[in-house]
């Protein structure tokens, strides 16, 4: 490709043949390129490799260049990821995450920014306030939700005696959905403005159309928006799942590590006690293929049925 | 606006729709700084409005006794610098070298860029930590801290996608003046993307600022821990034993939200939805 396009440009090609042949046109292309391409081995590709290689042994931890024994054990660490009731309850935890958060997301962020693309008066102040949240740090918005929701905290002053108990964090039926109504709000932001570029893709004639047809708003927002933005709700419902999948800071933070019991556990969570804490990286590398499968199943089944035919 | 066939009445419940949901969004922002400012924690309703003779910076001076604010932002600072520079310098030039440049390859290159945005982070903490804190040594190094992170590949993306966009005839031009590549990249082709670096540098900016997982394995000293990590840490450890908390830990996480914050306020005329729907992934 690169040598028809050369030649067509009028580039004289007798010169260096081979090594227009080994490079292409450009090699400075090559040397542009390199400290990526060296970024990618060394940080995505090397260690995905590694990852494979370390769940099929009882790998640990060792001093630099000293020699241990990590034996080869085959499939143990999968038999064990699907025999540890504490990995399997932090997979339905994630699973009662994703039934909650990804719903939630998509119909939120398609209903505001629908509404926000409309708008005429303080356009931007409404736009700032949702991105707000998705640009702080977790860390930093835990501390506030943790005040909201403890015990005797805002919310439970509010809701008086509607308040549940135990509270929200300390409750092992509340926990979870309370972490996934955390994430919802905090990363809505970068939903709202993926769906916001979407729209600007929608023709404008679709909706004059749909008005001649005599189409009511609700009518052409499910005729028109919902299947303008198809391409968009597919990555939301992708990038919800794998940041749902990757979920850790907020269970760490929020519940102190995945409680009450256990009830708030994520599956990166376990990765991170197995792996570092308890010094079984070769156990947790397993932990995270499984889940990274997991989540393959749920994305392929999302684009299924939500990509549509087209 | 009349012609999306919206009654009067309808506009304004849009409004004010919208408008509650601002403040569902704005509120914890706003608790967040009243809580830090209380001199005892007051849940109540009231308290979320309260007296200003009530208010005191002491929670700040309570939080930093306990982590350095100071240490942990200059921590934090240092982290995202190195990312962003990584990412401005490398990033640009692959993002050049995709759009402008032909050479073998290019197109296995950018499937990688978008292949990489596919690969979970959480299957790869284990291998990179023993890896980037066993085996290479460096566990409580801003290096170690930085190299996952170095060279954001939405970034190239976007970097490529604005490349593509210069007209091909200034290239040629400015070639058949002589110049070389590296003349071309930094005096044609960066100043007419100027608005798409402030676009990535803003998007790149947040992730090693708020990232917490990955500084947290690779950092144990106190002294090498970004902001979110000590704070973290606070919150998890010693929280229990401060006088007022809530106080103190807000106090922290003002000081972390508030760079942040700022600096998107500032810019947000450059985070605008076409630009980083054109490349964003991840």
């Amino acid at each position: 490709m690169s040598v028809t396009s050369a030649s067509s440009a009028g580039v004289p090609l007798r010169r260096h043949p081979l090594h227009l042949r080994i490079f292409g046109k450009n090699p400075l292309g090559w040397l542009f390129s390199a400290p990526y391409l060296v970024f990618v081995l060394v940080i995505f590709a090397y260690p995905l490799v590694f990852a494979v290689y370390m769940s099929f042994f009882d790998y640990f931890f060792a001093a630099p260049g000293a020699q241990v024994d990590r034996p080869f054990v085959g499939l143990a660490n999968y038999a064990q990821v699907f025999t540890d009731p504490k990995v399997i309850q932090s997979f339905g935890n994630v699973l009662v995450f994703l039934v909650i958060n990804v719903p939630l997301t998509v119909v939120l962020s398609l209903l505001l920014a629908t509404a926000l693309n409309a708008v005429v008066h303080a356009r931007t102040f409404l736009r700032v306030s949702y991105y707000v949240p998705y640009v702080t740090a977790s860390v930093a918005v835990v501390g506030v939700w943790l005040f909201l929701f403890s015990g005797d905290g805002l919310v439970n002053r509010l809701l008086g005696p509607l308040a549940p108990s135990p509270s929200w964090l300390v409750n092992s039926h509340l926990a979870m959905p309370t972490i996934a109504l955390f994430v919802t709000w905090k990363q809505l932001g970068f939903y709202i403005l993926l769906y916001l570029a979407a729209l600007q893709n929608v023709p404008t004639e679709l909706y004059e159309s749909a008005a001649t047809d005599g189409a009511g708003r609700a009518r052409s927002f499910f005729s028109v928006t919902v299947p303008g933005v198809r391409p968009a709700t597919v990555l939301v419902l992708l990038l919800s799942t794998v940041i749902g999948a990757n979920l850790f800071t907020e269970p760490y933070l929020l519940t102190g590590g995945g409680g009450p019991n256990g009830a708030s556990a994520s599956p990166v969570l376990v990765m991170y006690q197995q792996g570092i804490e308890q010094g079984h990286p070769g156990y947790a590398a397993a932990i995270g293929i499984v889940l990274v499968v997991f989540v393959l199943i749920i994305a392929f089944l999302q684009n299924r049925f939500a990509g549509g035919r087209d | 606006m009349r012609a999306n066939g919206l009654s009067r009445g309808q506009t304004v419940l849009r409004g004010v729709v919208l408008t509650i949901g601002a403040i569902v969004f704005l509120f914890p922002f706003y608790y967040m700084v009243i809580g830090s400012l209380q001199k005892n924690p007051d849940t109540t309703v009231a308290g979320a409005f309260p007296e200003p003779v009530n208010l005191t910076f002491g929670n700040y001076t309570a939080i930093n006794g306990r982590i350095n604010l100071l240490t942990g932002l200059a921590n934090s600072g240092i982290f995202t610098g190195g990312v962003l520079l990584c990412t401005v310098v490398f990033g640009v030039l692959a993002g050049y070298s995709l759009a402008v440049l032909q050479w073998r390859g290019r197109g296995v290159t950018f499937a990688l860029a978008l292949l990489v945005q596919v690969i979970p982070f959480q299957l790869l903490i284990i291998p990179l930590y023993v890896l980037i804190a066993r085996d290479y040594g460096l566990a409580d190094n801003y290096l170690g801290m930085i190299l996952p992170f170095a060279i954001n590949s939405t970034a190239v993306i976007i970097f490529r996608q604005y490349f593509l966009q210069v007209p091909k005839e200034l290239f040629e031009a400015a070639r058949i003046d002589g110049a070389g590549e590296f003349r071309l990249l930094w005096r044609v082709a960066l100043p007419l993307v100027r608005p798409a670096l402030v676009t990535v540098l803003l998007l790149v900016f947040i992730g090693p600022w708020n990232e917490f997982l990955w500084p947290f394995l690779i950092t144990k000293e106190a002294s090498m821990q970004p902001l979110a990590v000590s704070l973290a840490n606070y919150i998890s450890n010693v929280a229990a034993t401060a006088a007022n908390p809530f106080g103190a830990v807000l106090a922290g996480a003002v000081v972390l939200a508030a760079p942040v914050v700022v600096l998107f306020i500032v810019f947000q005329r450059y985070f605008i939805s076409t630009d980083i729907g054109s490349g964003v992934k991840g």
